[in-house]
């Protein structure tokens, strides 16, 4: 399980890899905290439900993602621990974080650009580009 | 691809050909130099024109300027013009900053006597024109009042007091697009956007003080007000939150109306669907009221940046107001009408990193730019020059009234964060004179200079390709960034 970041002439890109789906979107969301240099502060813990359907997995992980670009956004919050669940057309997710201690640069979206989730065979591999 | 596979037309006009791939709908035409075109193979954004060709309902080319670069979906510095009503609109074709776009305000303020009061005016922008991660802008809106700024935009700031006749009258369509629909755009969208009026974001958003440099062309400096040796201010920002969350909704669902329609694109970011679909006619409802969200969110922030001016230069001199140049997008898919194969056709111009650049006696243009043509706005990279350009008679029929939007990467984020840190290059430009407030080293450092193409060729290539005229070049002398 880990990420890596991509060059990107524009915006960033990042190669992220895990074991099964379940990890892959974890590590997703790891991948997108560190990019942005987004740091959860030391307060109190704060829960978070997030559900979603869509016709697909990759689309289940734009979703995912936009939703934490969301929560970062506009309450502040920066999520680390995720107990996640997820199959081929739906996700739910509880997430865990604190309000963000600092966060360096914006993340405007997280796009569908050659977005596809591979089965490779250590597990699952997905390449996303989020828009700066 | 490489550059064998392209035809090239003169020294600034090259062609992919349509047999390059099989899927695609039209050609795409380059406006670029063979020495630009040796850097631009280095990444993908020759790949992601040609995707852009397969959009259905395309008419002439796919057009790319000097300053493009790989993006996502469609390449940044693209322009691809469908026909309306049953070709598409594309959200990503736009991009998820809806209306990024640059004002220019100009002043009579001789920067040589205004030396010593730089470290003040910097320091009152920087604080009056918020900017960073997730800023909040000047105002908190409620949301009735958000939905008037969503139908009216620039009108809305009118009536409101932030903005003069005469600003609306030098902005894009008076910086207030028709048909704009809030209730096409999502509760959450709202959210985001309600208390951002009035900020400048983070990114490649900035506002730029600039000395005029050199003046190219004597009579439309004079009509826009633009003098030699005198000071004028930049904007460029967007739609904030609001867009971005805009262009994330109808990205999603639009994956949705592909399938229905049965559209097969090379990209899942190209979704689109046709404008006379109920799927296209709510995004372009609700990408009109994200657009004029942004003429807003510029109105206020110059409103802001004439505060700053005022405090700083009121006690010493009575001329230091400062009137607006003009106001363009240069994200932004508008209907218009333009001359293609002898025919007049309505189309979509999907704008993304391109700026319209409207030819003298167009439609829309205030009536003292019909006489030189519509002004555009060319910033360069951090610290170096910006320009100011008219559109001309070629760019109405080779490029559907377009031109380029600023110089361009050149540089991946991650390798300029290695080649450049964020303090260094404050003390650099600070060397040249340039006063710097910036919220975040590491975001100055992804801005360098040298992660960009020089903006003088890529205004040149425009220039010398014409669709576009030189008017004047903008040398910075303060930078506030988030």
């Amino acid at each position: 399980m880990g990420f890596e970041e991509i060059s990107h002439t524009a915006d960033w890109s990042a190669r992220i890899w895990a074991d099964d789906l379940t990890s892959l979107f974890k590590e997703a969301a790891r991948a997108m905290n560190s990019l942005s240099g987004t740091v959860a502060g030391n307060g109190p813990r704060v829960r978070q439900s997030f559900s979603a359907e869509a016709p697909d997995a990759e689309s289940l992980l734009v979703a995912f993602l936009s939703e934490m670009l969301y929560l970062q956004e506009q309450k502040d919050l920066t999520f680390d621990q995720f107990d996640l669940r997820v199959a081929s057309q739906w996700l739910k997710v509880e997430m865990e974080g604190t309000q963000t201690a600092s966060s360096e640069k914006a993340i405007k979206a997280v796009t569908y650009h050659n977005l596809r989730i591979e089965k490779t065979n250590q597990g699952f591999e997905v390449t996303i580009v989020f828009d700066v | 691809m490489n550059i064998e596979n392209l035809i090239q037309i003169s020294e600034t006009e090259w062609e992919i050909p349509m047999y390059i791939r099989s899927d695609m709908r039209v050609p795409v035409k380059l406006f670029v130099t063979r020495e630009m075109l040796e850097h631009i193979i280095n990444d993908k954004s020759l790949d992601q024109a040609v995707n852009a060709t397969t959009l259905p309902g395309l008419v002439g080319q796919v057009i790319v300027m000097p300053d493009m670069h790989q993006g996502y979906g469609f390449p940044i510095g693209g322009v691809a013009a469908t026909e309306y009503p049953h070709g598409v609109i594309s959200p990503g074709a736009i991009g998820y900053d809806i209306n990024c776009g640059v004002r220019l305000l100009a002043s009579s303020i001789d920067f040589e006597s205004a030396l010593g009061e730089m470290d003040k005016l910097a320091t009152l922008l920087n604080k009056y024109c918020p900017s960073g991660v997730g800023k909040e802008g000047a105002i908190k809106l409620n949301l009735k009042e958000l939905d008037q700024v969503l139908r009216d935009g620039s009108r809305w700031a009118l009536k409101n007091g932030y903005a003069t006749e005469a600003d609306l009258a030098r902005t894009e369509e008076s910086g207030s697009l028709e048909g704009a629909d809030p209730n096409k755009v999502s509760d959450r969208a709202k959210e985001r956007g309600r208390e951002q009026v009035g900020s400048v974001g983070a990114g490649n958003h900035f506002i730029e003080v600039d000395v005029v440099d050199q003046i190219f062309n004597e009579e439309a400096a004079n009509v826009m007000g633009v003098y030699q040796g005198c000071l004028v201010l930049q904007i460029h920002c967007g739609s904030r939150g609001l867009g971005h969350q805009v262009c994330t909704d109808y990205v999603q669902s639009f994956q949705n109306a592909v399938r229905k329609y049965e559209i097969v694109l090379p990209d899942r970011e190209l979704v689109c669907a046709p404008m006379d679909s109920p799927e296209g006619k709510a995004y372009m409802a609700a990408m009109r009221a994200a657009a004029n969200f942004a003429f807003a969110n510029r109105q206020l922030l110059a409103h802001s940046a004439r505060r700053a001016f005022e405090e700083t230069f009121a006690p010493q001199t009575r001329n230091w107001h400062l009137h607006q140049v003009y106001d363009i997008a240069h994200n932004m898919g508008k209907l218009e009408t333009h001359r293609i194969a002898g025919k007049e056709v309505k189309v979509c111009v999907h704008r993304k990193g391109a700026t319209r650049a409207f030819g003298p006696g167009s439609p829309g243009l205030p009536p003292e730019y019909q006489k030189i043509g519509q002004p555009v706005i060319i910033p360069g990279s951090m610290g170096t020059a910006s320009w100011v350009l008219v559109g001309t008679e070629d760019s109405m029929t080779r490029s559907f009234g377009s031109c380029c939007h600023g110089a361009g990467r050149v540089m991946s984020r991650s390798q300029a964060k290695k080649q450049v840190e964020g303090n260094s290059l404050r003390r650099e430009l600070e060397n040249k004179g340039i006063k710097v407030r910036a919220g975040s080293l590491p975001g100055l450092a992804e801005e360098a200079p040298s992660a960009y193409k020089d903006v003088d060729m890529v205004v040149e290539t425009v220039s010398e390709a014409g669709i576009a005229k030189k008017v004047a070049r903008l040398k910075p002398v303060a930078v506030i960034k988030g």
